[in-house]
């Protein structure tokens, strides 16, 4: 230790928590991983690529991937209004909405899937007016954009919300004084502060949305090439008993899965320079 | 008359802000009523959808009651262990610098990012009877795949960084004088972290221990591919919540859902109190 692993403390307990902590990621995260990784790396590259080239498992990507970013596009739109609301607005029960937002959070996935899939059924409450429309939703793609907008939507206000009480008040004073018009204050001087939180919340949604399973399995109707989704398919593998196929796509969703964790990285580290920069 | 037009010019701005107001929280309240009020309030019509009898009638079925038992087993387990290793992570992070610290916080944070299917999945390539210990766990006869042992282990994956990332910032923001203080004084570690720290934290503690809780009680994806679905043995709530709904059973699925739908609600209702009082209590 004496190359300086770590500074001098008084502090006791350093040897005895992060051994602690590091063997127990070890253990339950890591090791864990590594077993998907090497499961996958004894596969040829023939077979992965057969597996992960799939007629079906490519009808797959582009549901789960698809419906993530619309549902991702739609929660950007939605929740920067809904934070606007709760940041600029005070209305009766404010606070009670507030609240509310997190409630994709706590409920459980199985919950939200099944009531949405009640609530949108062709007899159920909206489905019935929808199917009037002659829209569908249970149990066809825009289901699954359903379902995926009901889970993204905390992140997106969430992480609005803070970027919106620190824009700065009287920057949008001065505009509206030297003549901007509202949309010219909103697009020159709000958009512009809020957009790297909005990025982050549309990425952690998106992100979200690739992995998620609970709340869609149940609207999506679960039908082979139409609205299949990645992770039922890995299910459904694992349920044959074909570990291979399971673990290269499980494999490729882990590898997405950090792509977008370098993403929302990137994001924010830009938001960071940006906010620095504009502080000067 | 400068002054006049100067002030219907205001007055039009306003009725015009008026609207934007309006529009913008109407369109908010629309659009969480919705995609929140309408499936919480289908859940609850659902399973009272046959009246009062049936839905408490739903709980004297054994399977669903073995169900509700196992999930509080599985939270009693997960949740205290996930708080130690919690408390452990943020003292060695917050309170020491040291090399390699923020990969060490970026791996904490991992199972937010990996699908609860990929959760389950890995623990079914390690003890699975195709898995690396497979054979060895045969030979044994230790079940831990399809049996409770897996269940608990994927809940432990799906809500490992919980308690962890709500204390990290916190500890961190807080620094470390007032315990350099005790120690130099003479406390012992123990009663410095009890009578120095804990009360510092205790807020930040409790609110990760609430969503700790919440989604070790509610996980379905990670848990439904370890669970071998075996009624009464190896089904939560969640997973109790499936087989009754795919049986059509709805009144029985709404009402076990409902049980869940409360508990979401109790933890948003206990996790504003708890930003309510860290916020005039100071954390």
């Amino acid at each position: 230790m004496a190359g300086g692993f770590r500074k001098p403390s008084v502090l006791p307990g350093f040897g005895l928590t992060l051994g602690f902590t590091t063997f127990f990621l070890s253990a339950l995260v890591l090791l864990p991983l590594a077993a998907l990784v090497f499961k996958t790396s004894a596969l040829t590259w023939t077979e992965f690529l057969e597996i992960l080239l799939d007629e079906r498992a490519m009808a797959s990507y582009r549901l789960t991937f698809g419906a993530a970013f619309l549902a991702a596009i739609v929660n950007a739109v939605f929740g920067f209004i809904v934070a606007w609301s709760l940041v600029r607005y005070d209305f009766p029960g404010r606070r009670l909405v507030d609240a509310v937002i997190d409630l994709p959070f706590a409920l459980p996935t199985a919950v939200s899937g099944i009531a949405l899939a009640t609530v949108f059924s062709p007899n159920g409450w909206l489905g019935q007016k929808l199917a009037l429309a002659n829209i569908q939703v249970a149990y066809t793609w825009v289901g699954v954009v359903v379902a995926l907008i009901l889970i993204g939507l905390p992140f997106v206000v969430r992480s609005v919300q803070p970027a919106l009480v620190e824009v700065q008040r009287d920057l949008e004073d001065a505009a509206e004084t030297l003549g901007a018009s509202p949309w010219q204050v909103f697009r020159r001087i709000v958009l512009p502060a809020a957009m790297p939180a909005l990025l982050t919340g549309f990425t952690l949604a998106f992100a979200r949305g690739i992995g998620e399973y609970g709340s869609v399995v149940f609207i999506s109707g679960n039908l082979p090439y139409q609205t299949e989704i990645t992770p039922l398919l890995i299910v459904i593998k694992l349920e044959q008993y074909d570990y291979n196929g399971a673990a290269a796509l499980g494999f490729i969703m882990l590898v997405m899965s950090f792509v977008m964790l370098f993403a929302i990285n990137l994001v924010q580290a830009w938001g960071r320079r940006r906010q620095a920069a504009a502080g000067r | 008359m400068a002054g006049a037009a100067h002030r219907t010019e205001e007055r039009r701005l306003t009725r015009r802000a008026r609207v934007v107001r309006a529009t913008l929280i109407g369109v908010s309240l629309a659009f969480l009523g919705l995609l929140l009020a309408a499936p919480l309030g289908a859940v609850l019509a659902q399973a009272l959808a046959k009246g009062w009898a049936a839905y408490t009638e739903s709980f004297s079925d054994p399977d669903t009651r073995a169900a509700i038992r196992l999930t509080l087993l599985t939270a009693a387990i997960v949740v205290p262990v996930n708080t130690v290793f919690g408390i452990c992570a943020s003292w060695a992070i917050a309170k020491f610098e040291f090399k390699g610290k923020s990969l060490l916080i970026t791996l904490i944070d991992l199972p937010f990012a990996v699908s609860p299917v990929i959760a389950g999945l890995v623990f079914v390539l390690l003890f699975g009877s195709q898995g690396w210990f497979g054979p060895w766990l045969q030979e044994r006869d230790i079940q831990v795949i399809f049996a409770v042992p897996g269940i608990v282990l994927a809940t432990l994956f799906i809500t490992f960084p919980y308690v962890a990332r709500e204390l990290i910032p916190l500890m961190q923001q807080q620094g470390s004088d007032e315990e350099e203080a005790a120690i130099t004084l003479g406390a012992s570690a123990w009663v410095t972290f009890l009578r120095v720290t804990l009360p510092k934290i205790r807020w930040g503690l409790l609110y990760g221990i609430i969503l700790c809780n919440a989604r070790a009680m509610g996980e379905f994806g990670a848990v439904s591919v370890v669970s071998g679905h075996i009624r009464g043995l190896t089904t939560t709530m969640p997973l109790q919540v499936e087989i009754l709904y795919n049986e059509y059973n709805f009144v029985a699925a709404f009402a076990v859902a409902s049980l869940l739908a409360v508990l979401a609600i109790l933890t948003l209702v206990l996790k504003t109190l708890v930003e309510w009082r860290a916020g005039r209590g100071g954390a």
